[in-house]
């Protein structure tokens, strides 16, 4: 099937199958206001899903409940339960290696659960789409926000994009399909966004059109078979490489892994002109910048507006995508700033410690402010950690009560 | 990534475990575009380069994939014909010591205790059959993109042959040349620029040319 054919043909439901440029960027969109969990139906709704596979846990149950409101309706092809997390991943496994458009959510220790299956997926080139709304993976249980679990994905050679909002969320649930599943591509991808502060609040959205969908996937561009017992990568699981020990049968394993890394990299294209770019930038010429990815640039942003109350300039960069990493972009942003603030929802600092990793003289990071276990981060947090950084004396928040 | 390209690619041994050209900032070429060591030029010049490199070699080899073996559909059968009339063109062009082989590869499972190099092709060890006939310029056309940037890659590492990528897709970084979005006419346009040459190239001039690529490499220091 070319999927190019049937523009302009409409589907069971009547949506008309559309250009996805056209649908992304000239198309009238409809202002809503939606929470999170309703705009990834409302995505999905748009998006020629073949099967969505549901398990409950918080926050996503209720996405994945509205899009069993979907399948009820004939807009979602197929839509199963599975036992566990790890079940899902594996069945969303093989309806994509049937060569469906397959797409499911998940959210903290359900992430976890299903990790093994990630690496299988990239390393299969499965263009599956999965929501991860985060949320604290560790004991004692907090179903709070918390982006740890992204830091987990990160080498599992998926595509990952952390979404600041739900209009974010809305256009690149869509536009995930479209870049995971080009053939030079052909990955994974992980939109995430911060549990509860997306998925359980209301925003104005502007949606396209009901009646407009995706074109459907097609599965004959794979840069792999569809499903054939008798090649890989499904062959490789009952003769892996590994089994063998020689040189080549190594190398071969050696260079697959580059093979899915360098998809990841070949993603850029794809992505840029669909995202405007990896990262959205703001007064980078400023001396103080604060850069990070998910809610905690809007947290930034607000900061940004307290500090100019008090006459200091502060720039912004926002990080759309993680994996392809940013690297010259980051770099090229960054390059003024004396002090680059990092706030993060979660205790280890990962986002600071990548971008120490990318920019010379990483010394100018300065590691958060933290947050962690589904604390909020009010914006004078950031403030105090920039004036206390800078050498100015400030009263903390946190003894506001005192 | 930490590098913008283009990385040079050209013929190895380059490297116990080379890296992915992609990661090392190649990019992919544009519709109408090819790359000739990962340099991205008009698809014209593309198919003058690849027609000079199989008449300069001493074993062009085609490497047909299961995408153009198997008559899965009507595109593959016609495909499957002009690359069948490529390889005629090349026996009846190329220098009379050149010898110019047609090695499929007919499935990418992982064949133990090793494959027949004689008669296959594998992308899980093709440097098997590249050492074993000789081959020092080939192209691969209906393999798989990813089984093709897999064996693309090995062959880059451990043999000095020289690879030619006519992709059905977006084309291929880890090739020494690679045209995207190949159709009947491409290939037959490839077998034109053949005969057009024939005569033009010295037999086992592929050899001079890489060697010229190599010092260039040195006095420009793109190769890392």
């Amino acid at each position: 099937m070319d999927s190019h054919s049937i523009i302009g043909t409409k589907n069971k439901k009547g949506q008309t199958f559309t250009d996805p440029y056209h649908l992304f960027f000239e198309a009238q969109r409809i202002p809503s206001f939606f929470t999170g969990s309703e705009v990834i139906k409302e995505a999905i709704r748009r998006a020629s899903v073949d099967l969505m596979v549901a398990y409950p846990i918080t926050p996503q149950s209720e996405a994945a409940a509205l899009i069993g409101e979907l399948y009820a309706e004939g807009y979602v092809t197929d839509y199963m339960r599975g036992e566990n997390e790890f079940g899902v991943m594996s069945e969303c496994a093989g309806g994509s290696f049937g060569g469906a458009r397959v797409f499911t959510t998940t959210a903290g220790p359900g992430t976890m659960r299903a990790m093994e299956n990630f690496p299988m997926w990239s390393g299969a080139r499965l263009p599956i789409e999965m929501i991860v709304t985060c949320r604290g993976i560790n004991s004692p249980l907090s179903i709070q926000p918390d982006t740890l679990e992204i830091y987990f994905l990160l080498e599992t050679g998926m595509l990952v994009w952390h979404a600041e909002t739900a209009q974010d969320f809305y256009d690149w649930i869509l536009m995930g399909f479209m870049v995971a599943e080009q053939p030079d591509v052909h990955l994974p991808i992980a939109i995430c966004c911060d549990g509860f502060f997306v998925t359980h609040t209301k925003d104005v959205v502007n949606l396209t059109p009901a009646d407009m969908c995706l074109p459907p996937y097609d599965p004959y561009r794979s840069p792999v078979p569809c499903m054939d017992m008798e090649c890989p990568p499904v062959r490789m699981m009952r003769d892996p490489f590994i089994m063998k020990s020689n040189y080549i049968s190594y190398a071969t394993h050696a260079s697959w892994q580059q093979e899915v890394r360098a998809a990841i990299e070949r993603s850029r294209k794809h992505t840029i002109p669909l995202l405007h770019g990896l990262i959205e930038t703001e007064n980078t010429d400023a001396e103080i910048l604060i850069v990070s990815s998910g809610t905690a640039v809007s947290q930034g942003r607000e900061a940004i507006r307290l500090l100019a109350d008090e006459g200091l300039r502060v720039g912004l960069v926002k990080i759309k995508s993680l994996r392809p990493w940013p690297y010259h972009e980051i770099r090229e942003a960054t390059k003024h700033a004396k002090h680059i603030f990092v706030p993060e929802f979660n205790v280890a600092g990962w986002m600071a410690r990548e971008i120490k990793s990318t920019i010379p003289d990483s010394d100018r990071v300065v590691v958060g402010p933290h947050v962690a276990g589904g604390m909020t981060m009010p914006p004078e947090v950031i403030v105090e950690h920039i004036q206390r950084t800078l050498g100015k004396s400030v009263a903390t928040l946190a003894g506001r009560g005192s | 990534m930490n590098q913008s390209g283009p990385y040079v690619v050209r013929p190895g041994p380059e490297a116990f475990l080379p890296p992915a050209a992609a990661s090392m900032g190649n990019a992919l070429p544009d519709p109408g575009q090819a790359h000739i060591n990962g340099r991205i030029v008009p698809e014209e010049e593309a198919f003058e380069e690849a027609a000079r490199m199989f008449l300069g070699g001493t074993v062009p080899t085609i490497f047909p994939g299961p995408l153009v073996l198997w008559a899965w559909n009507e595109k593959a059968k016609k495909k499957a014909k002009a690359i069948k009339f490529l390889y005629d063109t090349l026996k009846e062009c190329a220098p009379q010591d050149a010898k110019p082989m047609l090695i499929p590869m007919p499935d990418y499972r992982p064949k133990y205790p090793k494959i027949n190099p004689e008669v296959e092709i594998n992308p899980n060890h093709p440097n098997l059959t590249i050492w074993h006939n000789k081959i020092d310029v080939c192209m691969f056309v209906g393999v798989h993109c990813h089984q093709a940037n897999l064996s693309l890659k090995i062959i880059r590492g451990g043999t000095t042959c020289y690879t030619i990528a006519m992709c059905a897709q977006a084309g291929h970084e880890d090739a020494c040349l690679s045209f995207r979005d190949a159709s009947v006419e491409k290939i037959m346009h490839l077998a034109e620029w053949v005969k057009k040459l024939k005569g033009a190239v010295p037999f086992g001039a592929l050899k001079k040319h890489v060697a010229a690529l190599e010092s260039k490499d040195r006095v420009g220091g793109t190769r890392n």
